[in-house]
């Protein structure tokens, strides 16, 4: 059950990041880049295998197996995907408010449909 | 501190871009004289490092001491540390040409570059697959700062495009990685290569599917058909001394492919064995006849030398493609040529577009030139260069590369190459005769400057590089074909790996 949540999390995650993606404003683009983001920190933290409940560093009394654990190196990769991608979130913010301003447009290629080049 | 050589080549620009930003506010001199303090230091790592690794065995350093299969190795062996040398000569030049006053106008460019060093230096030497995203980050980062310092209008364009084509090249490049941690429990190069090998068959499915995303992200980096779009606005529209720096960004790409898919899924890695060279090959072909195209339709100076660069990257999937040590050594001698002498272009063609007035670099239409024959020399020495014409490098280069095809490859490899290569040389005397040739005597009286000595010298230097690889092509292609035997072997490197120990920690059970 836990499996079909979180699969369907990054599904439908990913599926609207691609549909904002592919849209032509610059703030959904970056929108879009933001979901697709959470999609892969979920998709990389189920690649330690889902556990409830477990401890990720050794305790004393438990023995060292790998039942008894879940695996604390995929949070360790999420913890530094979300700062990469919060930090890239930020860059995309600034750049595309300076196009706009430089350019006068929101568009992604900086001239409205239809503008001549 | 020789056991620790083959971590400096990242530890002096990381130190170096912090010390700059502190003595930022003492003006452009205390940043140039810490700025080549550093560039001198990387030099003779870079020099140690590959006398070093040209004694053959791989040299493993674990950070932090932790054994290879849990911490992050760096390993060295003589591609990355050709690659390392050639990032940090070529960024000697890319210095030497901002610091003739283009970088007091350019925000933090002295840190940047620094950092953007430490990022190229690091994906050459690191040995962990997250680590490589992680440098590969720090690489980007770098580059969005410096594509945009100082920008404004239709630069903003082309690096909202660039950064966000970027990102989602990362997003893709986590997805791959969580699939394959995911299946081989593993981030290590070499210990993956080891499990993705003992496999179990229902693994593999998987394994394809994240190794063929790796594969799109490496592609995008490197310029590949069909994600090659971004790369001739961006490069077009970045200052001159920035993208002489970025030539080696593809190179990333190329170098990144050549080592996932020899020693992840290379020789003796089962059922995915060198699957991706397949694909490689007729991708590699198709880009280069395009860009060849591109270089034929370029409607400016740096757009030509933009798919200039892309056709170099295709050039070298077709050769790394080929999978044989003569190949591949060929492809490595071809790429430093490439690297360098399209980076002279691009400093050249800028030179050339400042004596042309408000011509600047379009290609439609003769008009004056203020300059000097000392810049159109320069750019027949590149020109002939970058087609392949004898005596330069570029000759050497497509010689041995058109000599290492295999027998049943001839037929399509040297039509594609000879004929490409016919194609750029018609652009660029097209190129030639427009700006030079055809040039009209300056109207008025108000010449542009001539340029610089320190940009000519930075253009000099470039081609001096090139000029090096010709007399000492002997000893160079010696090396480049042991290196392409070594990048080929991932048995011995897998072992290597695998037995280095930690020095101080004792052994894990």
């Amino acid at each position: 059950m836990m499996e079909l949540a979180l699969a369907t999390a990054i599904g439908v995650l990913t599926a609207g990041g691609v549909y904002l993606l592919l849209r032509s404003r610059s703030f959904d683009v970056i929108l879009g880049l933001t979901l697709l983001s959470y999609a892969t920190n979920l998709l990389i933290f189920s690649a330690g295998r889902l556990a409830v409940g477990k401890p990720p560093v050794l305790l004393d009394g438990l023995p060292a197996e790998l039942g008894n654990y879940t695996d604390p190196l995929p949070q360790a990769l999420v913890l530094t995907a979300i700062v990469i991608a919060f930090a890239m979130t930020a860059v995309a913010i600034v750049v595309a408010m300076r196009s706009n301003a430089d350019n006068g447009s929101d568009h992604v290629d900086a001239r409205e449909p239809g503008d001549a080049p | 501190m020789i056991q620790h050589l083959p971590a400096l080549p990242v530890l002096i620009p990381l130190l170096a871009g912090a010390l700059v930003l502190l003595v930022e506010r003492r003006g452009i001199v205390a940043q140039r004289v810490v700025a080549w303090i550093s560039m001198a230091a990387m030099l003779v790592a870079a020099v140690l490092l590959l006398r070093q690794a040209d004694q053959g065995p791989l040299l493993v350093y674990l950070l932090g001491d932790w054994p290879a299969r849990l911490g992050i190795a760096l390993m060295v062996d003589r591609v990355n540390a050709l690659l390392v040398l050639t990032t940090v000569l070529l960024a000697v030049a890319a210095l030497l040409y901002a610091c003739a006053g283009w970088d007091r106008r350019a925000l933090h460019f002295h840190a940047l570059l620094q950092l953007q060093l430490a990022g190229l230096n690091g994906a050459f030497l690191t040995g962990d697959l997250f680590n490589l995203f992680v440098f590969f980050e720090v690489m980007l980062i770098a580059s969005y700062g410096l594509l945009l310092s100082g920008g404004r209008g239709l630069r903003m364009r082309a690096g909202l495009h660039y950064v966000v084509f970027n990102i989602m090249a990362s997003i893709l490049f986590l997805v791959a990685l969580g699939l394959l941690y995911g299946m081989t429990g593993t981030l290590n190069m070499a210990e993956m290569a080891l499990r993705i090998a003992n496999a179990p068959p229902q693994d593999l499915a998987l394994l394809r599917a994240g190794s063929g995303i790796l594969l799109v992200v490496f592609c995008a980096k490197a310029a590949l058909l069909p994600l090659y779009l971004w790369l001739p606005e961006t490069y077009s529209r970045a200052p001159a001394a920035v993208v002489a720096l970025f030539t080696i960004m593809t190179k990333v790409g190329v170098y990144a492919v050549l080592r996932i898919y020899s020693l992840l899924f290379g020789q003796g890695s089962g059922a995915l064995d060198g699957w991706a060279w397949d694909w490689l090959l007729p991708a590699g072909i198709v880009t280069l006849v395009l860009a060849s195209l591109g270089v034929l339709a370029a409607r400016s100076l740096r757009g030509t030398v933009s798919y200039l660069v892309i056709a170099s990257a295709a050039t070298l999937f077709v050769t790394f493609a080929l999978q044989t040590p003569a190949s591949v050594g060929a492809g490595l001698y071809y790429l430093v040529h490439s690297t360098f002498v399209t980076a002279a272009l691009f400093l050249i063609v800028d030179l050339v577009r400042r004596q042309r007035g408000a011509l600047g670099d379009r290609l439609d239409q003769a008009g004056p030139m203020g300059g000097t024959t000392l810049l159109g020399l320069l750019f027949l020495v590149a020109a002939v260069s970058v087609a392949g014409l004898p005596p330069l490098s570029g000759f050497f280069g497509k010689l041995a590369v058109l000599a290492a095809v295999p027998p049943g490859q001839v037929a399509l490899v040297w039509t594609t190459v000879l004929a490409t290569s016919l194609m750029t040389l018609v652009a660029l005397s097209r190129v030639g005769s427009q700006v030079f040739l055809r040039a009209t005597a300056w109207p008025g009286a108000d010449k542009p400057a001539p340029p610089g000595k320190l940009e000519i010298a930075a253009s000099t230097l470039l081609l001096a590089y090139g000029i090096a690889l010709t007399v000492a092509a002997g000893p160079a292609l010696r090396y480049a074909h042991d290196a392409g035997a070594q990048v080929l072997a991932p048995g011995a490197y897998i072992e290597q790996v695998r037995a280095t120990q930690p020095l101080l920690r004792a052994p894990s059970p």
